[in-house]
């Protein structure tokens, strides 16, 4: 059997706010195998970015154990886990989160500045992902000449630009038309028949379509974890 | 992340907010330019007097009667001090007493006015020796002679005038044989000396200088004198010379406690220190003002630092998200308010040395000064280096608290 890239048992979550505790992952369990491509749904308030952040080590849980390749991600430091976040993770986020008066080059480039890749490979890496979004005729502009879905495709080459294991997409089309949304979720499936490992969240069942499998979440809580037959194929977008 | 990078990427921030930037260093451009324009115009001042002392020769000793003045008022009094007779002048002319003595004048200062034919001209009176006068100030005659020995001993009636003292009353003709008034009495020219301008604070075309026999004995009624002036035969002999003084002095006024002596001396040497003391004290002074201006511009970058802190709350979250360390987010807004504050103290010096140079031009161009400009390369130095500590020291807190953000609190931040 192969051996799960991320591994989560009983993870819990709980916050303590002002009006009391919140319990935001009440035990939540699964694996995630290398080249998997999952979609993790759920109403707002499910608890399904918490489980992201725990799972792209931008929080800890309260309780529960989380192995990465195999190691407890709960003893990592840390510098340990910026480290993981940058060499072994890549974020798309709903927002984009760009630097604004920035060049697209060099917001592709950023992830490579925190890297202990040779600077004098960086043009090279950031190029090679700006193509692969189809963006090399806007390399030099600066993000905020961008239309919205160009914006998510300079984050997307962002997250690629260190070559990670896992692309995390949290709600990468929550801010899109449904066209420039079909060809972000393609460029994910493309990255996906590549070997990359990706983990989608999302409320639209419409485009958890785009994965092997769909993890529902609700109240804190793993509802459904299943296969999807036939998912959906790149260049079939429609809404 | 190198330090390289940290420092390219706070460049990058610093230039999305140009203007902010630049109002944020305001504070700190102009405390440094103010200490450069400190530091220019206090050494400018100190070369403007030690060129004007230089004048007064290397090797020349003033003695004083009364105690050494302290103050303006302390220095008037000195008018009426009597401890510095005939007798005194007689045992400092001793050889065995003063061996390095080569010249010796006593002078008495005359207050008052010139006149001739009924106008009257505000001077510089002294009852001094001509000789010693025109070879301290290192005057020419422009015509006639100096009075010497002879007309000392006889207490004659001659006056030597400057140059502005001849413009007034004779600017058509030869003064020398003509009689001028000082308080009644008529003083007949001698000589006069050529323009030569100020040394030493006096201005010497406004002096006129007669024996100061005469000028005790019939404009004065004083058996006592202002000062006393001495040339050493060599500036290395002015300490030993001074010494011997102070000794040949005591013994005359019967003092055995230094404490007591009711002479000082003044040296060109001692009131260079003095005047050195006085500057150095003021720059000080007001480099201390200036410094609390720095602190209150260091206070007005950590405020924008820390609004830059939370404005970019969005930008610090995502940078954490692709792999940066707390160390490089501290690292790259400590940068920020290190860039920030070092150009401003760049900018402050540069700012700080063209009013220098502009300073220079106008008390030279229209106060008449004979003003140098400087720059002390050690205050651009120190300027700078201080800006630098401005901004570690109001750049670590705004910077702690960056690298303190939670990444996911960052990018929830709307």
């Amino acid at each position: 059997m192969q051996k799960p890239l991320i591994s989560v048992k009983d993870i819990e979550k709980t916050y303590n706010d002002e009006g009391g505790e919140t319990r935001a992952l009440r035990g939540v369990s699964f694996d995630v195998n290398p080249g998997e491509f999952i979609a993790i749904m759920g109403p707002s308030g499910s608890g399904k970015s918490t489980l992201l952040h725990m799972l792209g080590f931008l929080d800890r849980p309260t309780k529960g154990e989380y192995k990465f390749s195999g190691r407890i991600a709960s003893n990592f430091s840390d510098d340990e886990q910026a480290h993981l976040r940058n060499e072994k993770i890549g974020f798309v986020f709903q927002a984009f989160n760009l630097l604004p008066k920035t060049s697209v080059l060099d917001n592709v480039k950023l992830p490579l500045f925190y890297s202990d890749i040779e600077e004098s490979k960086w043009n090279d890496l950031a190029t090679r992902a700006i193509n692969s979004v189809d963006l090399s005729h806007r390399i030099h502009h600066e993000t905020q000449q961008l239309s919205i879905g160009e914006k998510q495709r300079v984050s997307i080459a962002r997250a690629l630009v260190t070559d990670p294991d896992v692309i995390f997409a949290d709600e990468p089309t929550g801010n899109l038309d449904s066209k420039s949304g079909g060809l972000i979720m393609d460029i994910i499936k493309r990255l996906h028949y590549k070997g990359k490992t990706i983990i989608l969240i999302t409320h639209e069942t419409y485009t958890a379509g785009y994965a092997d499998r769909m993890i529902k979440i609700r109240d804190g809580k793993v509802e459904s974890d299943e296969k999807i037959e036939s998912s959906r194929k790149i260049g079939e977008f429609k809404k | 992340m190198k330090l390289y990078h940290s420092f390219k990427t706070s460049i990058i921030g610093l230039r999305v907010n140009r203007v902010r930037s630049l109002l944020t260093i305001l504070g700190i451009v102009i405390g440094i330019s103010a200490i450069i324009l400190i530091f220019s115009i206090g050494k400018g001042a100190e070369n403007l007097i030690l060129d004007q002392l230089g004048g007064m020769g290397a090797e020349t000793i003033v003695v004083r009667p009364g105690q050494e003045p302290k103050g303006p008022s302390d220095f008037a009094e000195s008018l009426f001090q009597d401890s510095l007779t005939t007798k005194d002048i007689e045992a400092l002319k001793r050889k065995e007493n003063v061996p390095h003595l080569s010249q010796i004048a006593p002078a008495v200062i005359v207050p008052g006015s010139v006149s001739y034919r009924g106008e009257t001209f505000k001077s510089f009176n002294f009852g001094w020796s001509a000789e010693l006068m025109k070879e301290m100030y290192d005057a020419e005659l422009e015509s006639g002679i100096v009075f010497g020995e002879k007309e000392i001993r006889n207490k004659a009636s001659v006056a030597i005038i400057g140059s502005d003292v001849k413009d007034e009353f004779f600017p058509y003709e030869d003064p020398v044989g003509k009689n001028v008034k000082i308080k009644d009495r008529n003083f007949k020219i001698v000589g006069v000396l050529a323009p030569k301008g100020s040394i030493s604070g006096f201005n010497i075309d406004e002096l006129v200088v007669v024996p100061y026999s005469t000028a005790q004995k019939y404009l004065l009624g004083i058996d006592y004198y202002h000062e006393v002036i001495i040339k050493a035969d060599s500036p290395e002999n002015v300490e030993i010379t001074v010494r011997d003084i102070e000794d040949t002095l005591r013994e005359v006024h019967d003092i055995t406690d230094s404490s007591k002596d009711d002479f000082f001396i003044v040296t060109q040497e001692g009131m260079v220190d003095q005047i050195g003391t006085i500057l150095s004290v003021l720059t000080i002074f007001l480099s201390a003002v200036v410094g609390i201006a720095l602190v209150v511009g260091g206070v007005g970058v950590m405020n924008i630092m820390l609004v830059s802190v939370t404005e970019r709350t969005r930008e610090i979250g995502l940078r954490k998200a692709i792999g940066a360390t707390n160390k490089d987010i501290m690292a790259q807004f400590l940068f920020e308010a290190i860039l920030l504050t070092v150009s401003g103290g760049i900018a402050g010096v540069l700012i700080g040395a063209f009013f220098s140079f502009l300073t220079a031009i106008i008390l030279t161009n229209f106060a008449g000064l004979d003003w140098t400009f400087s720059f002390s390369t050690g205050a651009a130095l120190l300027g700078i280096v201080v800006s630098a500590g401005i901004g570690i020291v109001f750049g670590i807190y705004p910077a702690k608290k960056a690298s303190q953000k939670s990444p996911i609190e960052a990018l929830r931040y709307e």
